[in-house]
């Protein structure tokens, strides 16, 4: 394998004086979807703040080759690390327009042309959007909410895409099409860092996956052999160790 | 009472009141963006008319010594931010647009003043000046604890308008200023005389507001000024920098008071300690929209100019008094009205 699109060795981050990720290492390769799974609290959003700069972290985070530390956030989006965050952070008072022109705000100067070529793709994947885009994105529902972030992330054309529980409170049919465009996010060459709850469906659709318990890491492979892991069975498909 | 002198109270308010309009709108503004409680806006009112006032004598040393001062501050806290962060070779870059920028616009006024040029350029080259201070003292007081709660945020606001005052005093001297009305025009409408002053002081608020809410609307860096006001998070990770929205936020709120400097300069004397009268003025406007509603904020600014120029008539030392209770009831009314939404998480 190449050098990994990004690559996080021994990352530890603490609020305070508590620490919620211990000496967490990860890579996530080109073209890959790779997903983390882990029960509630267990630092999963916690690593995906630490990754795109907006908590402080120890250890050493090299993305495209090149160590992140110094880089802020928004430096770090400019170069195409783009995180949909847990609780969406869509701008409520603002059109869904607005709010995927936004999304392409620090791709600025590449021009008009490539944020309406952008924008005319994200409203090919989500047509629902492009029905709605001069609603108030406060008013929308959830699965559209979460369209929406998926949406005005890929307005900002990433290189790694991170997806903090995209299926968060959705119905099964909403989940099944968010991960169906997730596997179509990939063909289109945009590699993607999937943290779930739902472990089945992103164990299903990813490459790779690590599983993360109290902030440690406990379990990593290519994602068919953790899904075929009778612990990982157990705990997190729901499946008695026996079947 | 007869109809011309409630006519002539109420031009004296509105026009007034177009003026604490646009103070409420940047006390708004400022406010949405970076959650500082503007204090010092006043003082960029004043450093406004007194710049103005100063070029009609052919003189710009007061505003160009500030400028370069302020620069020279700005630019030192670049250097130590850049070498601190390992970032030595973004430093040319960064003195260039904090240091060198300033130092260009003082330069040019220190040198033009003196060739007396037409009433309107003097007027562009006094906008431009007080808007540059406008960033300037973004970076140098306000970056610094961008992260701050709102109290800290408002405690630095008061030091810096009581330093603005005194650097104020220091650079434009103790004498009051009065700029040339832009137009002593009048003309009889139903019986009414109207100053053409008045209709151009009202007309380009109008028009400012209006020219506000296209970029607010329309263009691509209104609206990341918007999101950051709705979301800072989310504005972050769409690639806004706070600082970002925060300097330009600060670029547009001094030209807007500085735009109130020129249009108050004919209607009053400006000392370099008045601007904090008038600015509560539209601050209490401001407060009409619980510091977040535009319109609502205009139309609380209107009532305070029109309130103000009817008590100065009947009872004209209370007049402020008068003025600055208003808020009470408003502030009453706003508690019982609005439901206390947990800050958006
Ligand atoms: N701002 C904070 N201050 C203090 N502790 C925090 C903060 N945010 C998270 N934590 C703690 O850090 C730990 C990890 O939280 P994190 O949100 O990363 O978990 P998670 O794996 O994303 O869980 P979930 O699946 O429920 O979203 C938890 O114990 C949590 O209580
Ligand atoms: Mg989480």
């Amino acid at each position: 394998m190449t050098t990994p699109l990004l690559e996080v060795e021994s990352l530890s981050v603490s609020y305070g004086k508590v620490e919620a990720v211990h000496g967490v290492s990860i890579r996530a390769g080109e073209g890959r979807i790779v997903s983390v799974i882990g029960p509630n609290g267990a630092g999963k959003t916690t690593l995906l703040g630490a990754i795109m700069g907006l908590l402080p972290s120890r250890g050493t985070i090299r993305y495209l080759g090149e160590p992140l530390a110094g880089a802020s956030v928004e430096e770090r989006v400019g170069r195409g690390l783009v995180l949909v965050p847990e609780k969406r952070e869509l701008f409520a008072s603002m059109t869904v327009g607005d709010n995927l022109a936004l999304g392409a705000f620090a791709r600025r100067r590449d021009g008009e042309a490539a944020t309406r070529r952008s924008l005319d793709e994200v409203y090919g994947r989500f047509p629902r959007l492009a029905e709605r885009r001069d609603q108030l994105a406060g008013t929308l529902s959830g699965g559209e909410r979460q369209m929406l972030a998926l949406g005005r992330a890929l307005m900002g054309r990433p290189k790694l895409l991170m997806l903090d529980e995209p299926s968060l409170g959705l119905a099964p049919l909403i989940v099944r099409e968010i991960f169906s465009i997730i596997v179509g996010l990939r063909a289109a060459g945009v590699s993607i860092l999937l943290i779930e709850q739902n472990a089945r469906a992103a164990l299903q659709v990813s490459d790779d996956g690590y599983v993360l318990e109290t902030g440690e890491l406990v379990l990593s492979g290519p994602s068919a052999e953790l899904a075929a892991d009778p612990k990982v069975a157990a705990t997190y498909l729901g499946q008695g160790a026996g079947h | 009472m007869d109809l011309p002198i409630v006519a002539l109270l109420a031009q004296d308010g509105i026009t007034n009141g177009a003026i604490y309009a646009l103070l409420a709108l940047a006390l708004v503004l400022v406010f949405a963006v970076t959650r500082v409680i503007w204090v010092p806006s006043g003082e960029f009112l004043a450093y406004g008319t007194l710049t103005l006032a100063g070029l009609q004598l052919g003189k710009a040393s007061g505003i160009a010594g500030l400028l370069a001062g302020m620069a020279v501050v700005a630019g030192a806290m670049e250097a130590w931010r850049s070498i601190g962060d390992g970032e030595a070779r973004r430093l040319p870059a960064r003195l260039a647009l904090w240091t060198g920028l300033p130092l260009a616009i003082a330069a040019a006024l220190y040198f033009i003043a003196p060739l007396q040029p037409p009433f309107f350029v003097q007027i562009l080259l006094a906008l431009t000046a007080v808007t540059a201070l406008g960033p300037l003292l973004y970076r140098i007081a306000f970056q610094p604890v961008a992260e701050a709660s709102v109290l800290v945020l408002l405690i630095v606001a008061v030091a810096v308008h009581f330093a603005l005052v005194g650097l104020g005093l220091w650079f434009f001297g103790a004498e009051g200023s009065r700029t040339p009305p832009f137009t002593s025009a009048s003309f009889e409408l139903g019986g009414v005389t109207v100053s053409g002053q008045s209709v151009l002081v009202v007309a380009t608020s109008i028009a400012l507001i209006f020219a506000l809410a296209l970029f607010f609307n329309r263009t691509l860096y209104g609206r990341a000024l918007r999101a950051t006001a709705v979301n800072r998070v989310g504005a972050r990770l769409a690639g806004i920098s706070p600082g970002f929205a925060g300097t330009l936020t600060f670029t547009l709120g001094a030209l807007m008071c500085a735009f109130c400097g020129v249009l108050i300069g004919p209607i009053t004397t400006v000392y370099y300690d008045s601007g904090f009268l008038i600015s509560l003025k539209g601050f209490v406007g401001a407060i009409f929209g619980g510091l977040v509603t535009y319109p609502a904020a205009a139309a609380g600014s209107l009532l305070v100019g029109v309130l103000e120029s009817f008590s100065s008539f009947w009872a004209s030392a209370f007049k402020e008094v008068i003025v600055f209770t208003l808020i009470i009831p408003v502030l009453l009314w706003l508690s019982l009205t609005t439901q206390h939404h947990e800050e958006d998480e």
